[in-house]
């Protein structure tokens, strides 16, 4: 029987093992801050290393807009650019720029922000060796094709367009003429870095170090951070409140869930299954405002089918036979707003905006739009795929509802049907393969309040996002003519004389604006969000 | 026995490097992992091509595959593409995981075994049926529901529990780990209870009953032992199918653990997030198997192991 004694240590073992593991942790541990005067609010893990050029979604987003102040900062409720770190930014010819800094800011470590904080990190930034996902906003910078060449290796470490004057003058060279530089400075990509940042990297990553309201406490990844108020933050914009806790969420319903409970403060991204139910929860701490996003439908035109003499009728048609009142009313609740140009109302009319100017062609009109796609030589193919990601978003629900408005305004049953695709990621490799064969999802989030920003990435020839490979020479020669201006209201004029061309081609599909959502615990007051959907978590007052 | 385990571990061998070339052929498969990491525009070529070239993307997939086997072996899973090593990744999510397993497997021995126990023994009767019919609705209940149901009641209506899981210790892990388990949990009923009911009739048990041995150790000692076989097989095998499977609870709990590093691991297409994990979750899933294997040994001395 000797077997079966060993057999039997083998199980005890075993059982041992488990309960090792298992017992062997403490009950209820309570880390971070939460309660007092520190509010608690859902977060999702980023994407990308926190580091400022490296950040292109809103969860690091996030954590930046605490603890980064740059040269401009965007009004949280107007979105204007004002001079914030900057004491001025001159320019005689829109071209060559020189960026005056203000006294007295400091880093959070003590360290005195300086010219060199912005040349550094912006050449660090723009640098092919150092794989920032952001590089591109440094693009108009002149040297960025010695940095960050599209093939082959750098020629040059720093670039050429930026010198440092004295400790608080620096001057920027720009490779063409753009009169709405100064306005971009606000975007995160360009925030000053301390020396801590290239001399201790690895450190620095794991809890980054800035300028702004907040410092960062503790940081476990892919779980929490809590960031604390910094006593010794020099600008206006001081925190209210003693400090916040990001906490990661695996799915938004559970932190809507626990918001409910009073577990926590603030969610600043209402599930879309919740959204019938969020004004009877939450009442007036419910806060539903427009935000810099707008979804469109992109087309292919790398695909002969969609870019040949009279299809812009056929996209013109389809864009009449989607009835997006109904559709945002329904399926969004309200948190959509039916999109009547390419741009955003968040720019203000001041800044772009202009209601209405897609004019007829945005209008619910079944009738005409039978008759515009037949005009244009029928749908390709005899039937309209619009392919999307099926992977995050009520995607589904509102590529559903669009097709079937086009499919009543036809009276095809077949006319459109959705096309889904796994995961975000591969949806946007097949984009970035040209595999596309009918129209496709394009959500556009500004990443400054400019109206530039909402056409050129999107329609310019060759451009960034211009997913379509959409090309108009007549569209590229009034971009280039609107960023050379340099009184404001004349560039802007110009753009939107450059929209027109793409409403008349109908370029994209715009379907709506989409608003910021946020729900908040009665223990809040003063929650706000900003343009670009991120809550104002300074001005946030505690109990 | 010892030859025994050495042979059931070189087994093991084969089949480990099957099922990570086939998760690391089916995750290449997904297409670009470059391309999602730029959200809603394409990665300028230039830093794509850096990217690709530092995760080791450009490189033939059968090179990659041996690469990453290689750094295996030395401990190294690689990086996730938010610049956090994957064994960091693995230290925070499978404590979390093996302890909300624990916490199920518990619930499936205590209640499943012992629901089991009285309904075999009373087949039948009014009890028999209640406990079968129960079971029958927790089996035809997917999961996210009853997850999604208790979390409203006991977590909003009631306040009994948080509704989300914090810190993942224990008593926070309760009733996750009963949504987990509720499903095995009634199989492990059925299993027990159909398997007693059979025994109860055999011979050794009427001779135990015959030779005057008191009823509780007849159940204990001869039937429920010879009845836990079938059990055993079933519960081993569903460690690794609960440690991998968790990723409808992890998400309803808001637990950081395996289920929701794989989840995010796919939507962003982080092959080495997967492929890692993935590949320690065979091996759970293959020792598991070993220790059923021994197990049997141990509640049946008429098996022997050479």
């Amino acid at each position: 029987m000797r077997g079966i004694t060993r057999f039997r240590w083998v199980a005890g073992a075993t059982a041992m093992a488990l309960t090792a593991t298992g017992c062997g942790v403490i009950f209820g541990s309570t880390g971070g801050g939460n309660g007092g005067a520190v509010l608690s609010s859902s977060w999702g893990d980023p994407q990308n290393p926190l580091e400022p050029a490296n950040t292109n979604e809103v969860q690091g987003g996030k954590v930046l807009d605490m603890i980064f102040r740059g040269l401009k900062k965007y009004d949280p409720r107007t979105g204007r650019a004002q001079d914030w770190l900057a004491r001025s930014i001159e320019t005689e010819d829109s071209r060559n720029f020189t960026v005056r800094i203000k006294k007295g800011w400091t880093f959070s470590d003590g360290e005195k922000v300086t010219a060199r904080s912005f040349v550094d990190a912006w050449n660090y930034g723009a640098s092919l060796r150092n794989n920032q996902k952001n590089a591109y906003f440094f693009g108009y910078i002149d040297g960025y094709d010695k940095v960050h060449p599209d093939s082959g290796t750098q020629s040059a470490d720093t670039l050429s367009g930026l010198k440092v004057v004295d400790d608080h003058t620096f001057t920027v060279k720009l490779n063409q003429t753009f009169s709405g530089f100064p306005d971009t400075l606000g975007y995160a990509a360009f925030a000053p870095l301390p020396r801590a940042f290239f001399t201790d990297h690895a450190a620095w990553v794991k809890k980054p170090v800035g300028n702004g309201p907040y410092t960062i406490e503790s940081y476990t990844r892919g779980s929490q951070m809590y960031l604390r108020k910094w006593d010794g933050y020099p600008g206006p914009d001081r925190a209210r409140n003693a400090g916040v806790t990001l906490m990661v969420y695996t799915d938004s319903n559970t932190a809507y869930t626990d918001l409910l409970a009073g577990n926590l403060d603030l969610v600043d991204d209402i599930p879309a299954a919740q959204l019938k139910n969020v004004e009877g929860d939450l009442g007036d701490r419910y806060i539903n405002t427009p935000a810099g996003i707008i979804q469109t439908l992109a087309f292919p035109y790398y695909d002969k089918a969609w870019n040949r003499p009279g299809s812009e009728k056929v996209r013109t048609g389809l864009s009449m036979a989607i009835n997006r009142r109904q559709i945002t009313d329904t399926i969004f609740r309200g948190t959509r707003t039916p999109a009547t140009d390419w741009t955003s109302p968040v720019l203000g009319p001041g800044g772009g905006f202009k209601a209405g100017l897609c004019g007829s062609a945005c209008d619910y009109d079944p009738v005409r739009a039978k008759q515009l796609i037949k005009e244009g030589g029928g749908i390709p193919g005899g039937q309209v795929k619009i392919t999307y990601n099926a992977d995050s978003g009520s995607h589904r629900q509102w590529v559903d509802a669009v097709c079937n408005s086009i499919n009543n305004a036809l009276g095809n049953d077949r006319a459109c049907v959705g096309n889904p695709v796994g995961t975000f990621a591969d949806f946007r490799n097949q984009i970035g393969q040209h595999k596309m064969t009918g129209p496709f999802r394009a959500g556009w989030q500004m990443d400054y309040p400019l109206i530039q920003n909402f056409l050129q990435p999107l329609y310019y020839t060759g451009a960034s996002s211009n997913d379509g490979k959409w090309s108009d020479a007549e569209f590229d020669r009034l971009v280039d003519l609107a960023n050379a201006e340099t009184d404001t209201a004349r560039s802007v004029a110009g753009f939107q004389k450059a929209e027109k061309v793409v409403r008349d081609n109908m370029a994209a599909i715009p379907l709506w604006y989409q608003n910021g959502s946020a729900g908040y615990s009665a223990r809040l007051s003063h929650v706000a969000l900003n343009p670009f959907s991120v809550p104002v978590y300074n001005e946030i007052k505690v109990g | 026995m010892g030859r025994y385990v050495v042979r059931r571990l070189l087994q093991m061998i084969p089949v480990f490097i099957g099922a990570t070339l086939l998760i690391f052929l089916m995750v290449n498969v997904m297409g670009d992992p470059v391309a999602g990491l730029c959200g809603e525009r394409a990665c300028d070529p230039a830093t794509a091509a850096q990217l690709e070239k530092e995760f080791g993307l450009d490189k033939p997939l059968w090179q990659q595959y041996l690469t990453y086997m290689g750094k295996v072996f030395t401990g190294d899973f690689g990086t996730a593409f938010n610049g956090q090593p994957v064994t960091e990744l693995m230290a925070t999510a499978f404590p979390v995981t093996v302890r909300l397993t624990v916490v199920a497997i518990f619930f499936e021995i205590v209640i499943g075994v012992t629901l089991g126990v009285v309904t075999g023994l009373r087949r039948g009767r009014p009890v028999d049926s209640g406990v079968l019919l129960a079971t029958l609705v927790v089996i035809s209940v997917p999961t996210f529901v009853t997850g999604l149901l208790l979390q409203l009641l006991l977590g909003i209506r009631w306040q009994w529990i948080s509704p989300s899981v914090r810190y993942g210790t224990l008593d926070e892990l309760i009733v996750p780990g009963l949504v987990l388990a509720s499903v095995s949990l009634a199989y492990v009923t059925r299993l027990t209870r159909t398997s007693i009911a059979e025994n109860k009739r055999s011979d050794y048990v009427r001779t135990a009953i015959a030779k005057g041995l008191p009823r509780r150790r007849v159940t204990t000692r001869h039937l429920l032992r010879n009845s836990l076989i079938p059990v055993v097989t079933f519960i081993g095998t569903d460690i690794g199918a609960l440690m991998g499977g968790a990723i409808v609870t992890e998400r309803i709990f808001n637990i950081h653990g395996v289920g929701y590093q794989l989840y995010q691991g796919i939507l962003r297409q982080n092959t080495q997030t997967v492929v890692g994990f993935v590949t320690v979750l065979v091996l759970v899933f293959l020792v598991a198997n070993l220790l059923v294997d021994l197990l049997y040994a141990v509640l049946d001395p008429r098996i022997r192991y050479a």
